[in-house]
This record gives structure tokens, sequence and C-alpha cells, in this order.
């Protein structure tokens, strides 16, 4: 029984997912040539920019990078906050 | 004939291109194809000790490039097969005695007398590899289910997509099916999904490569072994034909798949 319990909570743990989990970051990184610390900058830079312009709640922005086969995308999800009605 | 020049390449060293190279140059001839492969790797000379041939060679690629010899004359025909030829590496000459329009120039020699000119490329990014990919109409980059391997192959895909050689296709060297199956090797879905480019073979993991390899006899040979017939698949995908890819978990026996059901975690 401890068998089967074992097995259903250590499959995500087992190397092979935490090998595929490392190398979809890595290959990221080395393909777009950005770090990932290169990478938050650009969040930063980018919602400071867009913050300029409209108000947003930086914690709902989710800003990701996709992809389609060998292409990359960086998406940007960003919920504008209603503005203030001006009279 | 109008050869197609095939260059096989990966990166990371280590991973089986020379083998690789070696098995589907014998598993073309095999099938009566005219086939003649190049040892691209000037220093490190490795693919005659694969096929075999080492003891046969007089003349090598570098001899040929700086006019020393013919090029019929640096080109050892392997005797166990109708049409295989080897032109091998020098073993001592500087790297750079070879340039991407040298090897442009003596592939288009050979050309009209095979159908395939096979390419075995070095490891690295550096020159031999420049040297290898320049006259390909096609490159098969070969990786091992690893890390540091799919990180290279990676690399070096996007360097063939640059030099225009692309798309690249996929072998998937060593895989072993039990490790995979217990979730502690990346199985062939996981590195096609990361690397986004055309599989044409898996080749499990197989003692007979190495005991083969020993002998200088290489695995495609006599077909018999699992690495063997994965190699000769490849082949004839090469040549068109559409072949299923081999089930690597066929030879698993009825008690294997009770231990397994009964104890999932385990071997």
């Amino acid at each position: 029984m401890a068998g089967w319990l074992d097995w259903l909570t250590g499959q995500k743990n087992k190397s092979a997912g935490q090998a595929k989990d490392r190398l979809k970051l890595v290959l990221i990184n080395d393909r777009t040539d950005l770090s990932p610390a290169q990478l938050d900058e650009m969040k930063n830079e980018l919602l400071a920019v867009i913050m300029r312009y409209v108000p947003i709640n930086p914690d709902e922005v989710n800003i990701t990078m996709s992809q389609e086969g060998r292409e990359h995308r960086l998406l940007a999800d960003i919920p504008l906050k209603p503005a203030a009605r001006k009279r | 004939m109008a050869a197609k020049v095939l260059t096989i390449t990966s990166g990371k060293g280590g991973v089986g291109k020379t083998t690789t190279t070696a098995n589907l140059a014998v598993s073309l001839a095999r099938d009566g194809k005219k086939v003649v492969c190049i040892d691209g790797d000037i220093g490190l000379r490795n693919l005659d000790v694969v096929l075999g041939l080492e003891n046969r060679i007089v003349y090598d690629l570098v001899d040929v490039i700086e006019g020393r010899c013919r090029l019929r004359q640096a080109m050892i025909r392997d005797k166990r097969l109708p049409e295989l030829y080897l032109i091998p590496a020098a073993q001592t000459r500087d790297k750079n005695a070879v340039s991407p329009s040298d090897m442009v120039r003596l592939t288009d020699d050979l050309r009209a007398e095979f159908d395939w000119v096979i390419i075995d490329s070095p490891a690295g990014i550096e020159r031999g590899f420049r040297n290898a990919i320049a006259p390909a109409d096609m490159a098969v980059v070969v990786t091992n289910p690893e890390v540091s391997a799919v990180r290279d192959a990676d690399r070096i895909i996007g360097l063939i997509e640059a030099e225009e050689k692309g798309p690249a296709r996929l072998i998937i060297n060593r895989v072993n099916p039990a490790m995979v199956r217990r979730g502690e090797m990346l199985s062939a879905e996981d590195v096609i999904e990361l690397l986004a480019i055309e599989l044409i073979g898996i080749i499990p993991e197989d003692e007979s490569v190495v005991i083969s390899t020993n002998k200088g006899q290489p695995v495609a040979l006599d077909g018999k072994s699992r690495a063997g017939e994965a190699y000769h698949n490849i082949a004839r995908r090469l040549n068109g034909e559409k072949v299923p890819f081999l089930n690597l978990d066929e030879k698993e026996g009825l008690f294997q798949k009770l231990a397994r059901m009964i104890k999932p975690g385990g071997n």
C-alpha cells in the first residue's frame, strides 16, 4: 500500500520530470539570450512604462514565455484598473 | 546518380555521432546504396576504428585537399559490403588545413558517383562543425536523453538553421526503456517536445553496440540486435520509406510487467 502512495506522490518529483522542467527554462534562456534576471528586469521596466499611462495592479500582471515549435513568444496579460471618473 | 550529402552532428561529444555515422553508412550500403562516409574530425580520427578499417589507411582527407593524392586513393573500400567507402580524417594535421569550401568541392566530386555522402562532424561549434555542415543537403542531430546533451543539441539545431541547412532531423541515442518507465530518464517524447524538430530514429541502449565496436564490426552489419534494427530503420526512413518506430517496451516479459504492477515505484 505504501508503495502506491509513494508512487502517486513521488511521480512528479522523479528525475526525468525535473530534467524536463529545468531544460525548458535553460532552452528559453539559450534561444533568446535572456537570463532569468534580465527577464525579470525587462518585466519590471515594462510595468513601469505601462503604469505611466494607465493604472494597473502589478500583482495581477502575468508575463510569460510561450513556445510554439522552436519559436518563443512573450505573452503579457495586464488587467487594467477602471479609471477614476473625471467630472 | 546524384548523391545526398548527410551531415551527422551533435554539439556535445560522446553521444554516439561516429557510431551513428558508421551504422547508417553500413545500413544504407546493405540496402544496395552506394555510400561514402567522411570523417570530419581532423586530429581526432575515429570513424576508421568504429568501422574496423583502421589498418588500411594510406592517405587521408587532408592529403586529398592538399593535392598529395587523388580522391580515389584516399577512399578505403569496405570489403564486407558491395559499395561502402571511407575517407579517413588526418590524425596529425592542423585542423585549419580544411575549409568549408574545400568540403563543398570534395563532396561535389563525389556526388555523381554515390547515392549517399555521410559526413561525421566533430563535437563543438567551431571550424570542424562548419566544415561538416557546409556541403550538407540534410543535417541529423544525435542526442542522448540527458540534460547536457539535449541542451547542446538545441544549440546545434539553432546553428544549423542559421546556416540555412535546416530543418535538422533528430536521432535519440542510448534510450534505456526501463529507466524511462521508472520516470528516471527523459522519454523520446520529452526530448522531441523540448527540441521541436522531426524525429527520424530512437536507438535503445544496447550492449551489442559496445561489443561490436570492440570488434570493429558495426552492429548494423548483421542487424540482429535491437540497436542494429533501429539503425536499419533510420536508413530506410532516409530513403523515403515509412517505417514505424520500434516499440521499446516490446521486450518486457510477463514477469517484469507483473512485478511492475505489484511494485510500481521499484525496478
